[in-house]
């Protein structure tokens, strides 16, 4: 079966904050572009970020780029590449004038410059003490930077394929990447995209586990195709808990409250962070939080009727504070939480939020991959940018405010190194002759199979395995358990059946192909954290309480098949400035 | 909890039909979309879209119980039985309550909903006083799910000719912003008797909007301004 072609230079899958500022460069100079999304590009999960971008503009207070990247390779507990993470921060203040200029509606300081708020973990001068960093619309800062960057791409007329959901990625027989196959939902039509160049920009996995802030459509797609084109998944034990998920809901209430001055308190009525985090209290990075609550609440000093959670209090800013900064939390509390927070406190609890580990790259976000002694090896044609790839400037933990960044960050550089590729690979490769079989056998597969368990039957399972054996605190017999619960979950999916076979719209089917990419994930996700004989970041081994740097200052690098375990130095040489060392690690 | 849902699938159905369920809900089912989601466990032909799940993406409008809202902060306590579900009203249905909102972002992209500014950019940002500022709230944070322009009579009657209110919204946004550059040809792209005169502050709008923004008033401003620029 012939399927039908297009062609274009380069082709993005995914259509938030990284792809679309990805797109922008490459249609503004010119090249022909093609914007791949499950979902209108403003549905995007960007759209959900709220605190803010970090960049060290200095509007309100002295700041500097080297404190940026001390802050941010401190909160990577060591984890992070340092060339990335200078790269990035001295990047931060150009990407953010950029996108003032685009039209971003910034809140505005008396002086009309761009208004910063505090952000856990972003200090000034190496520590000392915390800093206005991040630069906030209101508590909508990701709503306002997606439809800001959607904006300024209908001006630059780039092409969108909305309610596509790409399926596979195509290698030739030398290993570069030629093209994606993609499925139209509308219609059920699947067409193959040549392309030169192929960005994937897919966001993050955080559906696999059960009590998430992550939209539905945050299913990893871009990791399922990168893993089953032979690529490896970096670091994907790394998944970030935010402390304030509202209790019950999940949804976020984002870090910006307690940079405006909200403070998390225990059955006590205690300000217990006080004893964890001396200097930053409140304000210390969010592996830290997350474990704090985590551990009043195992020590008792829970609260509510099971003493499942605690309470952010910011009723002490006033309302005005509140409306004017953080209208948007006080409407996911009085919707979700059934609290007015400017009277009473918001009941809150870590959450799965972020995808620290992600698709291999270097900070041009080339994809990169073992072969031979080389274990960065370019994948000729391939890209990743934003959650769905591992830079890494986020290591083991990433600080607030720095996932926006990361997005314009790479997605303009990704850009960038494109058009100059562009100019000496002017020609297509030919598409390998059996670059359909593999996304026409998984549909196929679904099309046939009339009886099984559902795809919501077995996709629970999977979230509840995750959450349960993954969490922020983990041992070895717990993890040992989990891999082998979540393989038994993975030959599920395998089998699973969909009673809907119809080609229009067909949601159906597409929940099911989603179930294909997060089951590989949440299996890396257990193999990678098992292996990992240590406390990083957000892995806290209960049998393994220490950093160890002497056997683990590397990235995890996990194969599908066989689901292999294979590692690689961190990068601890920055671009141009002195490296900083690991160091014990006290907010 | 009962249901009756519009369902339609064109590959095999001549005309939409009404689908009633009865589903039971679990104590942590708060939301409507809770509820669909339940439904859909067990008929998972059912076609709706849905995202974020707390009101910020704007994927799951849908006519409920007579009125435009999203599911996913619509409380099932404050429904009456059976729940009514249909597609927003006025565009055409692809599936269930999936609609083709084609028109609706074609209206949307005629207002250039972009910022314009073709003097150089400085080194950093553009200085915008606190006060200008905030002339942008109630306008940047619309999430363009259509549950105001599928509410407007004068959008259904002429959704290729008259803007709507969701685009109408988001053309003040940039004639509201110091700095845009554009305003009078902002304004000439609505001086028509369709484009923005078919809007006769019924405020449906208003009314339907989730994010209890006001495109009624944003309308009357864009009105004031070219009244002002004619005299």
């Amino acid at each position: 079966m012939a399927l039908p072609r297009q062609i274009f230079d380069t082709v993005i899958v995914g259509g938030g904050g990284s792809g679309l500022r990805a797109a922008l460069q490459l249609a503004e100079a010119g090249h022909r572009v093609a914007v791949f999304s499950k979902v209108f590009p403003t549905r995007s999960h960007t759209v959900a970020a709220q605190g803010g971008i970090g960049a060290s503009l200095g509007n309100m207070q002295e700041d500097h780029w080297l404190w940026h990247m001390y802050d941010t390779i401190k909160g990577s507990d060591y984890l992070g590449d340092q060339d990335a993470i200078e790269f990035m921060c001295r990047k931060a203040a150009e990407v953010v004038y950029e996108l003032e200029h685009f039209g971003m509606p910034f809140d505005r300081n008396a002086d009309g410059t761009i208004y910063q708020r505090p952000f856990g973990g972003h200090t000034q001068n190496f520590g000392e003490r915390a800093v206005h960093r991040a630069c906030a619309a209101a508590d909508r800062t990701g709503h306002a930077m997606l439809h800001t960057l959607y904006q300024r791409n209908i001006r630059a007329r780039s092409q969108f394929f909305v309610e596509w959901m790409a399926l596979d990625l195509i290698r030739d027989y030398e290993g570069a990447v030629v093209g994606i196959v993609a499925l139209e939902m509308e219609t059920g039509q699947v067409v193959v995209f040549q392309a030169k160049s192929v960005i994937l920009a897919t966001g993050g996995a955080g559906r696999i586990y059960h009590s998430s802030t992550n939209a539905f459509i945050n299913t990893g797609d871009g990791l399922g195709m990168a893993a089953r084109a032979g690529i490896p998944l970096e670091d994907m034990e790394f998944w970030q808990f935010h402390p304030t998920g509202v209790a019950g809901a999940g949804v976020l209430i984002t870090e910006g409250v307690r940079g405006e001055g909200g403070i998390l308190i225990n059955s006590n009525g205690e300000r217990f962070m006080e004893r964890y985090a001396p200097t930053m209290k409140d304000l210390a990075s969010r592996d830290v939080v997350s474990r704090a609550i985590d551990q009043e609440i195992k020590e008792g000093r829970g609260v509510g009727p099971e003493k499942d959670h605690v309470l952010l209090k910011l009723d002490h800013l006033g309302s005005e504070t509140i409306n004017k900064r953080l209208p948007g939390i006080r409407e996911i509390a009085l919707k979700f939480a059934n609290v007015d927070p400017s009277r009473e406190p918001i009941p809150v609890v870590p959450t799965c939020h972020y995808q620290m580990g992600g698709i291999p790259t270097n900070y041009y976000g080339q994809v990169v991959a073992p072969r031979g002694s080389n274990h960065s090896e370019v994948v000729p044609g391939l890209y990743a940018i934003g959650e769905c790839a591992c830079v890494s400037v986020h290591g083991a933990n990433r600080l607030g405010t720095n996932s926006l960044l990361d997005l314009l960050v790479f997605g303009k550089s990704a850009g960038d190194h494109i058009v100059e590729w562009l100019k000496t690979n002017p020609q297509h490769r030919d598409l390998p002759a059996d670059c359909e079989d593999l996304p026409l056998s998984r549909l196929a597969r679904l099309d046939s199979a009339t009886s099984g368990e559902s795809v919501s039957e077995v996709g629970r399972d999977m979230r509840r395995t995750v959450q349960h054996y993954a969490g922020v605190f983990r041992t070895g017999t717990l993890l040992r358990e989990g891999v082998a619960k979540i393989r038994e979950v993975a030959e599920r999916v395998g089998r699973v059946a969909i009673q809907d076979k119809s080609q229009v719209f067909n949601t159906a089917r597409i929940e099911a192909l989603e179930l294909e990419n997060l089951i590989i994930v949440a299996e890396a996700t257990l193999t990678s954290a098992e292996a990992r004989t240590e406390s990083r970041g957000a892995q806290s081994r209960e049998d393994f309480k220490e950093r160890d740097d002497k056997n683990w200052l590397k990235h995890s690098l996990w194969y599908l098949e066989g689901g292999r375990m294979d590692y690689k130095p961190v990068n601890l040489d920055p671009l141009t400035v002195e490296s900083f060392e690991p160091k014990v690690r006290v907010y | 909890m009962k249901f009756s849902i519009y369902r339609y699938n064109p590959e095999k159905d001549e005309k939409p039909y009404m689908q009633d369920y009865d589903v039971e809900l679990q104590p942590s089912d708060r939301m409507l979309l809770d509820a669909i989601i339940r439904i859909k466990e067990t008929d998972d032909s059912l076609g709706l879209r849905k995202s974020c799940r707390e009101g910020v993406c704007g994927s799951d409008g849908m006519n409920i119980n007579g009125r435009n809202g999203l599911a996913c902060i619509t409380p099932i306590k404050d429904l009456k039985e059976p729940v009514v579900l249909r597609p927003l009203p006025g565009l055409p249905v692809i599936r269930d309550l999936i609609v083709d909102m084609t028109q609706f972002f074609k209206q949307y992209n005629s207002v250039k909903p972009y910022l314009i500014n073709d003097t150089p950019a400085p080194q950093k940002e553009r200085l915008q006083s606190p006060e200008d500022r905030e002339e942008l709230n109630g306008l940047y944070e619309c999430v363009l799910c259509a549950c105001c322009s599928t509410s407007c009579p004068s959008f259904w009657w002429n959704p290729d000719k008259f803007v709507g209110p969701a685009a109408l919204l988001q053309a003040y946004r940039f004639i509201a912003d110091t700095r845009d550059e554009a305003i009078s040809e902002r304004l000439d792209n609505l001086e028509d008797p369709y484009r923005l005169f078919r809007c006769h502050s019924i405020m449906n709008c208003v009314a339907a909007c989730p994010k209890g923004l006001n495109p009624t008033e944003a309308i009357g401003k864009i009105k004031e301004q070219m009244i002002k620029r004619m005299v």
